[in-house]
């Protein structure tokens, strides 16, 4: 199961010998960050979505922006395919190598350039994990707001290309809200500034084209992040449910008390006991859903939402709701949330991580369509989901040493993401399409809406160099997959020739 | 409040100039016609397509076509005891929805909530090539395909035609109060910004003629005890946050160029001749001087930020401050792939787009 289908754009790709481009990069680059021989190239050869493997021609690790010019200058003239990687913990397969192709690994690029306590602001290079940010800048009493559930890993130049989330966002936004400018290298080896140190810049809002665009426009060197005031306090309350409609009924309730929580995530039946089981948060385990609802702010704006939280949960239907008394409790109550995948991977040999986002009103609906395709493909599924921004991550278990699993739970997943276009959502909420969703992208928009992104990825990079085969598809990808899924009777873009 | 679908109508007239390679003038309300470079074309409106198409309180998104009067989404948002947190300047009554994504104005919540751009979820379009296309969506998080929508906010629809909006909206907060205290300017710059990077319930700041105003929202008991806690004179802010948004205020009054200036927000004061009155905790400040533009241009530049000529002075001239050669080039090469006949509004941004 590897995925190195040929693009259109492959066939202005030069194919150039590992000896050689390791050489080129050899006469700029120390010896030890240009890596050329297999075994050590392993290491590189897929992200954290590791059913999809492909070794790349070689990885370089750069040090500083300049070398990053000239690792793309390079590329650029060879007409050399190139994929920039983070830290790997991406889940689509983003930083998935390509055979004839340079990894750009940022890891080397991991400083933190400077912290303005009075703007608010840090720079940052892009190999810096997330995390580190909010660590660096505590003693001002300041933090950066995004926390994807792999912060402690993942780097701040992969969640600028994947515009990644957390369960913070309904209230302080994605990456997209929280960063001010960035520096990039465009395949040229050309560095640009988008954004600046204002609250906005002249011209295109390049700086919004770039957040989430997956390695496909160019290659972020440096960022510039806002930094928040740390809120006085938050406080959690679990609600426990009987009926996962109800708990989907209180989130919309709270919602309309006019309170916008920091966090508020659902957790269904089999998420919550394998949580329980794995690291003992004090989930009812008897519970349909549980609602896990934080509430941050002032210490007197806390106090009050609070109680209104845990009215509208009772009056909702819950059978038990529990205030964390102290940050101890508090953080024992996220812990079996944020160890909700590990724990349900426990449950089986692999599983698999879908991203769907639908308008929270249909999540009923969307969960009961999941229970039955469990049922139709013969696998289990754990339901974890934000649910505040209407963010689904069912986890599909199986095996994949049973022969045919795999290939049964992508096409369970396939269906789950079209569901969720049905229904009005998204195939991708945070974990971006990469090499995974990149089929469901059929789904989701049409041939003209696709045609006019490879004309914006154009814009950026003509001869399609840029990570080449991810994000958005071929027309005629679309075609090929079309006709393994014709709905309704009604051929996808008919317009285009069938071979 | 009218309910009307001109899709076809709007598609059929960008086909038409497209055919004939004739420029067209994309207007809605004509609100913000003093703002952008003078152009010429054939006027496109989007006035007959206006409606709210779906509105889902507890799911916090309103949809509406862009030529929905501005009044009419804040009057149905309102119903709900909901707003838009960018708290979007009209500048009178027809503005429509359409003409505020497409200028991404934003008012005194800004700094606090977001800019207009930081709510558009997704947007309905018509390209250069006249065809109706739809990125975003309706849901608070997608990352399926590059950020079209966003990309239309502010770019004063030299890309494109803005069909749909749907945005983000928010609960209008609970409680609101304004305090007012006296400062001299480079201390009340660094004060603002030190209460910035504090947890108080602060959602809009203002300095002008020696006072700072500070408006806390929130719940009731936060309010409270951040009002005893800045201290100052108590107002009722509401008309002030609402002239200060509209330009209504004495300031705005004058036939004098009016700069918009963009820094970081804690840099000191500017040495630039003129009145000045400062929003967004110093991100955000107008000015006006007679100077020479080349001199705002560069004393703003050197300070890192960019300059507008917002409001009268010469409209044929710089109005944006010019782009840095890379950044022009991918300008040029974006307008190209969104309007490759370059039909839609050239000239209002730069004169070469």
């Amino acid at each position: 199961m590897v995925a190195t289908e040929s693009t259109v754009t492959s066939q202005t790709h030069g194919i150039i010998s590992r000896a050689i481009l390791a050489a080129k990069m050899r006469e700029f680059l120390a010896p030890e960050s240009v890596i050329a021989d297999e075994e050590s190239l392993r290491p590189y050869e897929c992200d954290a979505l590791s059913a999809y493997r492909q070794l790349p021609l070689i990885t370089v690790l750069p040090s500083s922006i300049e070398q990053v010019q000239r690792v793309l200058q390079i590329c650029y003239e060879l007409k050399v395919p190139v994929v920039a990687r983070g830290a790997g913990t991406g889940l689509s397969g983003g930083a998935l190598p390509h055979e004839h192709g340079v990894l750009l690994s940022l890891a080397k690029l991991n400083r933190i350039l400077s912290i303005d306590p009075l703007n608010r602001t840090a720079t940052v290079q892009p190999g810096v994990r997330n995390l580190a940010i909010s660590q660096a800048a505590s003693h001002l009493g300041l933090y950066y707001a995004p926390d994807p559930s792999s912060q402690v890993a993942c780097t701040i130049g992969g969640n600028v290309a994947e515009n990644s989330g957390g369960v913070h966002c309904l209230k302080y936004g994605l990456t997209v809200h929280n960063i001010l400018k960035l520096q990039v290298i465009t395949i040229e080896g050309e560095k640009l500034t988008l954004g600046g140190d204002a609250l906005d810049s002249p011209g295109f809002d390049l700086l919004a084209l770039m957040t989430g665009s997956e390695g496909m426009l160019a290659v972020v060197v440096e960022v510039t992040v806002r930094l928040l005031p740390k809120p006085e306090r938050a406080q959690v309350v679990l609600g426990a449910f009987d009926d996962i409609g109800k708990a989907g009924a209180a989130v919309g309730a709270i919602i309309a008390a006019g309170i916008i929580p920091g966090g508020l995530e659902m957790m269904d039946k089999l998420s919550i006991q394998a949580a329980e089981d794995f690291v003992h948060a004090g989930y009812p385990t008897d519970a349909a859903a549980i609602l896990l609802c934080e509430v941050d702010g002032t210490n007197e704006e806390v106090s009050e939402h609070i109680a209104v939280v845990r009215e509208r949960m009772l009056h909702c239907g819950a059978y038990e709701v529990r205030t964390a008394k102290d940050d101890a409790e508090r953080a024992n109550l996220w812990k079996g949330r944020k160890a909700a995948f590990p724990a349900v991977g426990r449950l089986a040999p692999d599983y698999y991580c879908m991203d769907g986002t639908i308008p929270r009103r249909c999540l009923p609906e969307v969960l009961d369509r999941i229970g039955e395709l469990s049922a139709q493909y013969g696998l289990r599924v754990a339901n974890v989901f934000h649910a505040g921004d209407g963010n689904l991550h069912p986890l599909i278990l199986f095996d994949a040493n049973q022969p045919g699993e795999l290939q049964r739970a992508e096409e369970f997943g396939g269906q789950i993401l079209e569901l969720c276009v049905k229904v009005g959502g998204t195939i991708t909420g945070e974990h971006g399409v990469g090499m995974e969703k990149i089929n469901q992208m059929c789904s989701q928009f049409s041939s003209a809406e696709l045609t006019q992104f490879h004309a914006i990825k154009s814009a950026f990079d003509e001869h399609g160099l840029l990570n080449p085969g991810k994000a958005v598809p071929t027309l005629h990808r679309c075609a090929e997959f079309g006709a393994m899924h014709v709905k309704a009777n009604q051929l996808p873009f008919p317009e285009l020739e069938r071979f | 409040m009218l309910d009307r679908d001109d899709t076809d109508a709007l598609i059929e007239q960008v086909s038409v100039a497209i055919r004939d390679k004739s420029p067209l003038k994309i207007g809605g309300g004509n609100t913000k016609a003093f703002y952008g470079l003078e152009t010429s074309g054939t006027v496109l409106s989007t006035r007959q397509h206006c409606g709210i198409v779906s509105y889902e309180p507890n799911e916090l998104v309103l949809t509406a076509r862009a030529g929905t009067p501005l009044a009419e989404v804040e009057k149905a948002l309102a119903d709900n005891g909901q707003m838009l947190p960018f708290e979007p300047p009209s500048f009178g009554v027809d503005a429509t929805l359409g003409g505020t994504i497409a200028c991404n104005l934003s008012g005194p919540r800004r700094p606090y909530a977001g800019s207009a751009r930081d709510f558009l979820l997704g947007t309905t379009i018509v390209n250069g090539r006249g065809e109706r296309l739809r990125f975003g969506g309706e849901v608070m998080k997608n990352v399926a395909g590059y950020d079209v929508s966003r990309l239309m906010a502010g770019s004063f629809g030299t890309l494109g035609v803005i069909l749909e909006a749907s945005l983000k909206v928010l609960p209008r907060p609970a409680k609101t109060t304004t305090v007012v205290l006296l400062y001299a300017p480079t201390k009340a710059i660094e004060q603002l910004n030190k209460w910035a990077g504090q947890p108080l319930p602060i959602s809009a700041t203002c300095y002008g003629g020696d006072s700072v105003y500070v408006r806390l929202e929130g719940a009731a008991t936060a309010v409270d005890k951040s009002r005893r806690l800045l201290g100052g004179e108590e107002i009722d802010g509401n008309e002030f946050w609402r002239k200060l948004r509209e330009q209504e205020h004495d300031f705005f009054d004058s036939k004098t160029p009016l700069w918009r200036i963009a820094v970081a927000p804690a840099t000191p004061p500017l040495a630039l001749q003129g009145k000045s009155l400062i929003e967004w905790n110093g991100a955000q400040r107008w000015l006006l001087s007679d100077a020479e533009p080349s001199e705002v241009r560069n004393v703003v530049s050197a300070a890192g930020g960019h300059a507008i000529l917002f409001k009268n002075g010469n409209r044929a001239g710089d109005v944006f401050q010019p782009l840095a050669s890379g950044v022009n080039e991918i300008h040029r090469r974006l307008k190209l792939a969104l309007d490759p006949h370059g039909i839609f509004n050239p000239g209002r941004m730069y004169r070469d787009l």
